[in-house]
């Protein structure tokens, strides 16, 4: 797939660039805005960044590689985050993150996120969703899906087949 | 200088150096407010400067004289203690008068030292420094165990061992045991970063001197360290890709075993290297470098610190370019209308040739990359004979760094000693016209191939005797009655002069090959031969007579020519 920034974003961008004192302060919007519009942040968004504002590679790369909010690799379409932090671990969120993982053939044991081989699901691991009454919490794409257990679960899945 | 001539004025004082009492190790000394920093220009002098004044080594990775300082590898810490100072904003006083010191301590926890990083922390007056203290100590223990956390301990199979400062620092300060039990991160190894350069990213302290040297040395952003916490790895965009002149200084510059020589590495332990210290030959700029060789055999280049010439750095191209000095193509053998033969044969022959030869008959072709004492005999040579004499230039690209657009280590050896004009190949025309008129009937060539030069083998031809010294064979040295196998730069002693004027002298690393002899030993017999001077049989001898007979050189000696040389008008 070609990499190709729309116009309209990349006037977005440019105006977003005014902004900041120093074109480099941008950096990040670029990229949060990279990732909305393509899913990931592939090697040409990298080097269209750098181009864009005066950078080198390796400089856009160090933060996409820094925040683990940044992808790599394109997202699976349902995007399922278990949470693992505190309340949740204890509500058994890890046994709930087992279960998808199992369902979706993925190894429970990875640490990094896993997407099916047929690009419909991702599942990972994330800190703390702010609904820490109602844990465990899964974040699935937009939607929060709060006292999940493994019944939940499925029907999470069968909705995202 | 004659004793009418005007005493030159005195130097204007330099200013007086502004200083501050501090105290390191218990010793009080002066030292100066500022120093320089990487760029030189002055700077707060910070607590490991001080040190130095005392002598004393503050043990450090990041920090490096030359590049800006980072203050991240923590391995400089150093308690220290300041004037305490009472409410009323007095020198708080022991019994005996002396200023009480406060020692910096951690503000929540009064009774733990608050170490500070020596590299960034400027001195303050009356500052006291306990660079051998317990507390530092451990802060030493404590940092070299956190930077060995994941590191191999793969020294045996690891090309820094010997001049790497994990291994000196862990012996000096470290502890022998590690408490560390958990599984070591693993890091990608043998990362190919660019043509010359291979990262071991697992032996890697992440002090970023690399980075700092790329981006702020040498141009080019092209190194950064990715991903977070304990898997940060330094790496450039794409694989193969760092890839400037300047490179090879970062494996110089990398104070462990992370940044190797694709060149380098595995060919040799450092330790069985013999250090010699010389010039880089590939360009004008003349970097000092150190060669490294082990029996009889050139391993690496190295740059020598010298801030009149190159600072700490060399570029890739000078310091690959040794090979050709092992060469199995060497000329080797004396060669006398083709066939062997031996230096008294030769010499005895050239030299009666040349006593004989009518004045105007003979030219000399003399390379700038001859030493300055060779080009000295040679003009010697010419004076006598009458001889036209000329060199040859050399031009390349420079760049801003350190690369001179001109490839000759000595343009300016041949122009203070008269072999060439400022313009080199002035009198190349009119030693080819010489030479198809039947006036010259002699040419002396000394490290070139004047076929490539306008005078061809048709020409060559037309000469009753062609004298030729060289390193590798070429086709002047097919067309010579006389081939005197000559000796590489690294095989003998003398001196260049750079494009600046900077003259520098070289020691000999290697021996040359088979017969071959560094030219100045045969030009000095033949110079005595033909002229009857004597006086220099040995290159300190030659030096200092050259030094009284060219202007340029007037009052110089060969042992008082320091290691980084000394400047001459040019």
């Amino acid at each position: 797939m070609s990499f190709a920034v729309s116009a309209q974003l990349e006037a977005r961008l440019d105006e977003l660039t005014t902004h900041y004192p120093v074109k480099r302060s941008a950096s990040l919007m670029f990229l949060h805005a990279l990732q909305e519009e393509f899913g990931h942040i592939s090697p040409e968004a990298v080097e269209w960044t750098a181009k864009k504002l005066g950078l080198q590679p390796i400089n856009v790369y160090e933060l996409v590689t820094f925040y683990p909010m940044f992808r790599q690799e394109p997202l699976g379409k349902t995007h399922v985050k278990v949470c693992r932090t505190l309340s949740c671990a204890l509500a058994g969120s890890a046994s709930i993150r087992d279960h998808f993982c199992k369902k979706l053939g993925l190894d429970p044991h990875a640490h990094t996120p896993q997407t099916t081989p047929d690009g419909k699901f991702t599942v990972e691991f994330v800190e703390c969703l702010a609904a820490c009454g109602t844990a465990p919490v899964v974040l699935v794409n937009e939607n929060l899906h709060e006292q999940v257990t493994t019944a939940k679960a499925d029907a999470i899945l069968a909705g995202g087949k | 200088m004659s004793a009418t001539a005007t005493p030159a004025p005195a130097p204007a004082a330099p200013p007086p150096v502004e200083t501050m009492t501090v105290k390191v190790n218990g010793k009080t000394l002066q030292v100066p407010k500022t120093m320089p920093d990487w760029q030189g220009k002055p700077q707060p002098t910070t607590m490991l400067q001080a040190a130095r004044f005392a002598g004393v080594d503050i043990p450090h990775y990041c920090y490096h004289d030359k590049l800006p300082v980072a203050g991240n590898c923590r391995m400089c810490l150093v308690e220290f203690g300041t004037p305490m100072m009472g409410p009323d904003r007095k020198p708080v006083l022991n019994e005996d008068g002396s200023p009480k010191i406060a020692k910096s301590v951690l503000p929540y926890e009064p009774g733990t030292p608050r170490g500070a990083i020596a590299c960034a922390s400027p001195i303050s007056p009356g500052m006291e420094i306990y660079a051998d203290s317990p507390a530092t100590k451990q802060m030493r223990e404590a940092v070299l165990e956190s930077l060995l956390i994941n590191h191999p301990l793969d020294c045996p199979i690891c090309d820094q061992a010997g001049e790497c400062k994990l291994q000196e620092y862990s012996v000096q300060h470290g502890q022998a045991g590690s408490k560390f039990v958990e599984a070591k991160v693993h890091k990608p190894k043998e990362v190919d970063l660019g043509p010359r350069i291979v990262l071991d990213d697992e032996r890697c302290v992440l002090c970023t001197r690399c980075i700092r040297f790329t981006k702020d040395i040498a141009g080019d952003d092209a190194l950064g360290i990715v991903n977070r916490g304990s898997y940060n790895t330094i790496a450039a965009w794409q694989e193969g890709k760092f890839d400037n002149n300047y490179t090879l200084n970062t494996v110089d510059l990398c104070p462990v075993g992370a940044l190797t020589s694709k060149d380098f590495r595995f060919k040799m332990r450092v330790w069985f290297l013999k250090e010699t210290k010389s010039v880089c030959t590939s360009c004008g700029t003349g970097c000092s470098i150190t060669i490294g060789s082990r029996e009889g055999v050139i391993h690496r280049y190295e740059p020598r610190e010298n801030d009149a010439v190159n600072g700490p750095w060399m570029c890739d191209e000078g310091r690959l370019n040794y090979k050709w000095v092992g060469r199995a193509d060497r000329l080797k053998d004396v060669l006398v209308r083709g066939q062997k033969s031996d230096w008294t044969t030769a010499t005895r022959e050239i030299s009666a040739k040349l006593a004989a030869a009518p004045a105007g008959s003979v030219a000399i072709i003399a390379s700038a990359r001859q030493t300055t004492e060779e080009l000295f005999l040679l003009k010697k040579l010419a004076t006598k004979l009458g001889a036209l004499t000329d060199s040859i230039a050399r031009e390349g690209e420079g760049d801003k760094l350190l690369v001179n657009a001109d490839k000759n280590p000595n343009s300016n050896g041949a122009r203070l000693t008269g072999i060439a004009f400022t313009e080199f190949g002035f009198s190349l025309p009119k030693i080819a016209d010489g030479i198809a008129k039947g006036t010259i009937r002699t040419l002396i060539v000394f490290g070139e191939d004047v076929t490539k030069h306008g005078l061809g083998a048709d020409l060559l031809a037309k000469l009753d005797t062609l004298i030729v010294s060289e390193i590798l064979p070429n086709a002047t040295t097919a067309a010579a009655t006389y081939v005197l196998p000559g000796a590489a730069h690294a095989e003998k002693r003398g001196t260049f002069v750079n494009v600046k004027g900077r003259l520098q002298k070289f020691m000999k690393a290697v021996e040359a090959p088979g017969d071959a002899r560094a030219e100045w030993e045969f030009l000095h017999e033949l110079v005595f031969n033909v002229t009857g001077q004597n006086g220099f049989v040995s290159i300190e001898g030659l030096f200092n007579q050259m030094a009284k007979e060219v202007p340029a050189f007037a009052g110089l000696e060969w042992a008082k020519v320091g290691d980084t040389g000394v400047n001459v008008p040019i």
